[in-house]
């Protein structure tokens, strides 16, 4: 009954088929203790149902998957007791109270009465839902909701917590307030986190290590930075005041790797920043200042362009007011 | 790790918690088949005790047979709002949901059977206590076993709720006129007595009728444990089976 020491999630040739359809097509993942880690892919890339089979909810077509220690088919009751999930839905059944369904909630997990209401009195007053927690959840706000699914999922303190597009359909500081939430738990209780997002900005302020998926596999796995830097980098743009001082300038800089458009110079570079001074300081000495000058480092969405040729690319100019995610091909 | 006993009494006591706060709408479920009563013992035939006897324990199997097969019907919503699926990823026992959802749904119905019972009294009617605690247990089998194929038609029809209707609706009334609630059966065609020895319900409402009067050392006490157990474990089968198929 141990479970084995060593990651807390383990896949091999993870793949989920629908009928026709390869929702997961052998995903090979390992998490280890304490990671924060988000799976950023757009709609039907085969996140959700990666996250369902890793929390018993739908058996793999093929491949294996250890969560926790424990196999997610073979020992589901282990691998059930040791994780918590909060799905994209409302974990807290409508006609309930807030309070009662965290206490059956820890009943489920095997709590005795009095530990698992005063565990649901923490957890109320850590997520400000005081005022709440005795009305109806069908009463409570869209962001009260989620906070309490947040607590639902947080009752038994698990080990792994599983969150699904936790924050879809919140309000911007609704969205930061349970960012900030998820951020403290891992600091205070080193829980590992598995999230999946399709906002760009979430999975690169949050998570330190990202994971993109697209048509059921995983085409990139490393650190947003390092994604960022490896396959898309840094463009610094040079303005210049005239279109001959901008193809003059491309000359001099033949050794790079730049374009002139009009009065603007756009130069592909790793690690931007750090590589403006010397620039400026070989234009001027070419008589060549630049009047204006400006580093443009990559978004995950760069990334995602780059690996596909799709931008994952959330709808209309300002992302918070509509999160619906949209696949944009260009 | 839990007992399925206490996984049980946690998804009951959950479930039956909105009632507490909501009592109005076990009153109106109460009151239903006494109205029901009320209208159509009048019109049997006969001496009324004599009539009630018969009549009774079919009105209080009725009543569960409404009730557990309605037990999918509140899972429905839970499905589209995301609380089945969380109670999914906790360790809960598979076969405890499906149990504790189905007691919730006839415990209510003890309750009514015995102010059925009650209002009966004045009219004559008798019954044996231990005989109808016995008939309870068989009926209480045979509920969670229609509970639990109930639930498990709710997971199926989770992306087209009428379904859900249609089929509970459809299957329903046959289930109850080749049982011999409302009408015996004795006096109908060969053809319908032969459907209706098909019907696991029908052993159970002769047992039911045998027992509420005291005859408990009787061959229909035997049979209606054996039909009410094999739907028990049938529904359980089904439903713990629908359960881990479901996408």
């Amino acid at each position: 009954m141990k479970p084995s020491v060593g990651h807390m999630i383990e896949t091999r040739g993870l793949t989920k088929h629908f009928k026709d359809v390869r929702a997961v097509d052998g995903i090979d993942l390992t998490v280890a203790r304490g990671e924060l880690v988000a799976l950023l892919g757009p709609n039907g890339a085969g996140k959700s149902t990666t996250l369902r089979m890793l929390t018993t909810l739908i058996p793999p077509t093929a491949g294996t998957a250890t969560v926790a220690g424990f196999d997610v088919v073979r020992r589901q009751r282990e691998v059930r007791q040791r994780i918590g999930y909060i799905g994209q839905g409302n974990g807290a059944g409508h006609s309930q109270r807030g309070r009662d369904e965290l206490i059956s909630q820890g009943r489920a997990y095997g709590m005795g009465v009095r530990p698992a209401r005063a565990r649901a009195a923490e957890l109320i007053e850590s997520l400000g839902l005081g005022e709440v927690a005795d009305r109806k959840v069908a009463t409570l706000s869209g962001g009260q909701r989620r906070r309490l699914d947040i607590a639902m999922g947080l009752i038994h303190a698990p080990e792994l917590l599983f969150l699904d597009e936790p924050s879809t359909g919140l309000d911007p500081q609704n969205r930061a307030n349970l960012q900030e939430h998820i951020l403290r738990l891992r600091a205070e209780h080193g829980t590992t986190i598995v999230l999946t997002t399709h906002y760009l900005d979430e999975a690169d302020s949050m998570a330190e290590r990202v994971i993109v998926v697209d048509h059921g596999r995983v085409i990139a796995d490393d650190s947003p930075a390092r994604l960022k830097a490896e396959h898309v980098g840094d463009t610094i743009l040079l303005g210049f005041d005239s279109e001959q001082e901008t193809t003059a300038a491309a000359a001099t800089l033949s050794g790079r790797d730049s374009h002139p458009y009009g009065k603007e110079l756009r130069i592909r570079t790793q690690g931007g920043p750090r590589q403006v001074p010397g620039l400026l300081e070989d234009l001027r000495s070419a008589g060549l200042p630049a009047a204006s000058v400006e580093v443009i480092r990559p978004t995950l969405d760069d990334v995602f362009l780059t690996l596909t040729g799709r931008s994952l690319r959330e709808g209309g100019a300002n992302a918070d007011r509509q999160p619906a995610v949209e696949l944009v091909e260009v | 790790m839990t007992s399925l006993v206490a996984d049980t009494r946690t998804v009951f006591s959950r479930e039956l918690r909105p009632l507490r706060y909501d009592p109005f709408t076990i009153i109106i479920s109460m009151v239903q088949p006494l109205v029901f009563l009320a209208l159509f013992a009048p019109l049997l035939p006969g001496d009324k005790s004599e009539a009630l006897r018969w009549f009774v324990p079919g009105i209080i199997v009725m009543s569960c047979l409404f009730a557990s097969s309605m037990t999918g019907s509140n899972l429905l919503f839970e499905i589209q709002t995301g609380s089945h699926e969380r109670m999914l990823v906790t360790p809960l026992r598979r076969p405890a949901l499906l149990i504790g959802r189905a007691l919730k749904e006839i415990v209510p119905m003890v309750a009514q059977a015995a102010l059925i019972v009650v209002v009966c009294l004045p009219f004559g009617y008798r019954l044996s206590v231990g005989g109808a605690l016995l008939g309870l247990v068989i009926l209480a089998g045979f509920s969670i076993g229609l509970g639990a194929l109930s639930y498990a038609l709710a997971l199926a029809a989770k992306h087209q709720e009428w379904m859900f209707w249609v089929v509970q609706q459809t299957l329903l009334f046959p289930i109850l006129l080749l049982a011999g609630v409302l009408l015996p059966l004795d006096g109908g065609p060969g053809w319908l007595r032969t459907l209706a020895s098909f019907n696991p319900l029908r052993y159970v409402v002769d047992a039911e009728r045998a027992l509420f009067t005291g005859d408990i050392w009787q061959s229909t006490t035997v049979t209606g444990l054996v039909a009410a157990a094999a739907v028990g474990a049938f529904g359980l089968f089904v439903g713990v089976r629908a359960m881990n198929r479901s996408t």
